[in-house]
């Protein structure tokens, strides 16, 4: 299944939509400051999927979470950097202006659809919130919006289910709730975290195509977070695969699959497993473990892990340059094998 | 049970069925409701069914009770008389209204000031540490002392009584909310609401303050028995309701002198605040194994 059609693919001459510069976000805890997300900077356009790939703690959710502006304030704080939302900056925006963005303009999808709906409140009356609360809609115009949105997710009986609390839906139709009650004010930007990780793989691939086909119907651009490159290789137009709290490697999908560029992203690829590499074959793994962020990182922080790495990348930091036409790596021996 | 039994359980009408249910499940609500409900009844309808309490008939002093034509509106001897010769069933019943307008006030009260005080400083941190200083200080101040200045630099009286019992509840209450919404505040549809652009108010109100209803009633029906019984202590130490009103400390009060010759000035205010007491716990208890998932055993 590839659902990416070739009339999307967006020119990249299009005034983005979202622009994300040199972001940085830090924890300050008992034992340090965490550098979660340290100096990233990437664009999004309009209309656009754009992937977001790493392992767990590289600082994927904490950029989606940053771009909000919804980090818990007594952890988490943005450091550093610029985050533009059609031409506006949003780091420095009022809460009760940023509050106008959130839901609205600029929509979010969580990891656990078990528990992000609340559960002593109907489908209808979430659903029917961000309605009320952007487009100063009444009550019952809301539940009729909210009705329709369900019934967009495909989701049987809408009018009568409106009514219905969340357990009574399964975990692919509370993720399809979800992606309505997100969908529900036509937002711009739509930042899906994990949608499909807590779910069925059967269940997965329905949610996502329905995430791209409304995408499609709304005009919006889409932020995938993922830890699954199967997920971005079947949805997603650019990727962008972080590494510790930074941008390694940023592409489009074709061409990081054709020819990943950075150690890291070659890693995650061969750790892939597929069928028909004979029986004996041991999946590929990348050895050692993530860095501890609280630490300051000097050079390249996959050194320690790459099988490539020369005393320069444990020296100095390799900076993001474009080593082919769209193709961004940091690395200073992109495209090298071991 | 036997086939019979079961037919005839099946046989009972439906709401009549579910309720029969219902009690044997939860047989301490439904002992508690009738027996509060019972009370309540009788404090309502006292003006109406008794003689005036302050009646005095020095004539008929310290007659011991007597059930015989226990439903002849004239008797006055029922429950026996005081030493001014006054009808302790009427008292008695009347002294249920203070009581309980007491245990009820107090626990509206406390219940809805420690809730909003609550919820404020759950959910806004920065408030947190101050407000919690502040219901430190408060809860260390003992309701009976509090009272007794209170009554000792004004005129005292029924108002006054509720608010000197509220204030030392009111932290209780606080800490109770404040556990739940910073329980709540962490799980994921409050991060869902924020990211669709509610207010923190809107939140509170939606989204926060519906789960702190289930053990907000569970603690509102034990401060409403302990409402009562400071009440009587208060009472009976001479800090509470004035003493020409009958209430049941008053009444224990006043009667301690006789207790030799009349125990039943004592007994019967004495009964009646242990019963009242008791619906009121036995009630708040069947309420926490029923709205208590994690106590709950047969759900």
């Amino acid at each position: 299944m590839n659902l990416v059609e070739p009339e999307m693919q967006v020119a990249t001459a299009v005034k983005p939509i979202l622009e994300v510069e040199d972001l940085r976000t830090h924890f300050f805890t008992r034992d340090g400051v965490t550098r979660a997300v340290d100096g990233v900077s990437f664009t999004v356009a309009p209309g656009e999927t754009l992937g977001i790939v790493g392992e767990s703690g590289c600082g994927k959710s904490v950029t989606a979470l940053s771009i909000l502006r919804l980090l818990p304030a007594r952890l988490g704080r943005i450091v550093g950097g610029s985050v533009r939302f059609e031409g506006q900056e949003l780091l420095s925006l009022p809460e009760g202006r940023m509050r106008d963005i959130r839901g609205n303009r600029v929509a979010m999808i969580f990891q656990e659809p078990m528990t992000s709906l609340n559960p002593v409140l109907t489908i209808g009356d979430q659903i029917a919130e961000a309605v009320m609360i952007h487009q100063g809609a009444s009550r019952s115009d809301a539940l009729r919006r909210a009705a329709e949105m369900l019934r967009l997710v495909r989701i049987p009986d809408a009018e009568k289910r409106v009514g219905d609390y969340p357990h009574q839906f399964s975990g692919g139709m509370r993720q399809r709730v979800m992606i309505a009650m997100a969908l529900s004010c036509s937002p711009r930007l739509l930042i899906a975290d994990e949608p499909t990780t807590a779910l069925d793989v059967t269940v997965q691939a329905q949610i996502l195509k329905l995430m791209l086909e409304l995408k499609q119907a709304t005009g919006s651009a889409v932020m995938l977070i993922t830890h699954d490159l199967g997920v971005i290789a079947e949805t997603c137009q650019r990727v962008i695969v972080m590494y510790a709290g930074r941008v390694v490697e940023q592409a489009e999908v074709l061409e990081l699959f054709d020819a990943p560029l950075h150690p890291y992203t070659r890693g995650l690829m061969a750790s892939i497993p597929r069928i028909g590499l004979g029986r004996r074959k041991r999946l590929a793994e990348i050895p050692g473990i993530v860095p501890d962020l609280r630490k300051p990182i000097v050079g390249c922080a996959f050194a320690p892990r790459c099988p490539i790495a020369s005393a320069r990348c444990r020296a100095e930091p390799p900076p993001l340059a474009e080593h082919r036409p769209g193709h961004l790596a940091a690395c200073w021996h992109a495209g090298e094998m071991p | 049970m036997s086939e019979a039994a079961i037919a005839a359980e099946e046989a009972r009408p439906g709401r009549l069925k579910a309720f029969g249910t219902f009690a044997r499940r939860n047989p301490t609500i439904v002992i508690g409701a009738v027996l509060l409900a019972f009370m309540v009844t009788l404090a309502l309808l006292a003006p109406l069914i008794t003689n005036p309490p302050m009646q005095a008939s020095p004539a008929d002093r310290l007659k011991p009770p007597d059930f015989s034509n226990f439903f002849d509106p004239e008797k006055r001897d029922r429950f026996g008389t005081d030493n001014l010769g006054r009808d302790i069933f009427a008292r008695t019943l009347h002294g249920a209204r203070v009581s309980l307008m007491v245990g009820l006030s107090v626990a509206i009260l406390a219940t809805v000031i420690g809730l909003a005080i609550g919820l404020v400083a759950g959910y806004y941190r920065r408030v947190d540490a101050v407000v919690m200083r502040l219901m430190d200080g408060l809860m260390s101040i003992p309701s009976i002392l509090l009272a007794i200045a209170l009554v000792a630099l004004t005129r005292g009286g029924l108002l006054l009584l509720i608010i000197a019992i509220t204030i030392p509840e009111v932290p209780r209450v606080v800490r109770l909310v404040r556990a739940v919404v910073l329980a709540v505040r962490e799980r994921p549809f409050v991060d869902a609401a924020i990211s669709v652009g509610s207010r923190s108010r809107k939140i509170i109100i939606r989204h926060v303050l519906p789960m702190t209803v289930a053990p907000l009633i569970v603690q509102a029906t034990y401060i409403c028995a302990s409402a009562i019984l400071i009440e009587a202590g208060l009472s009976f130490l001479g800090a509470g309701v004035p003493p020409e009103i009958a209430t049941w400390g008053n009444m224990i009060a006043q009667s301690r002198l006789f207790f030799a010759r009349a125990p039943w000035l004592i007994f019967f205010p004495g009964a009646a605040l242990a019963l009242v007491v008791l619906a009121v716990n036995l009630l708040g208890d069947g309420l926490r194994d029923r709205l208590d998932p994690r106590l709950a055993r047969r759900m």
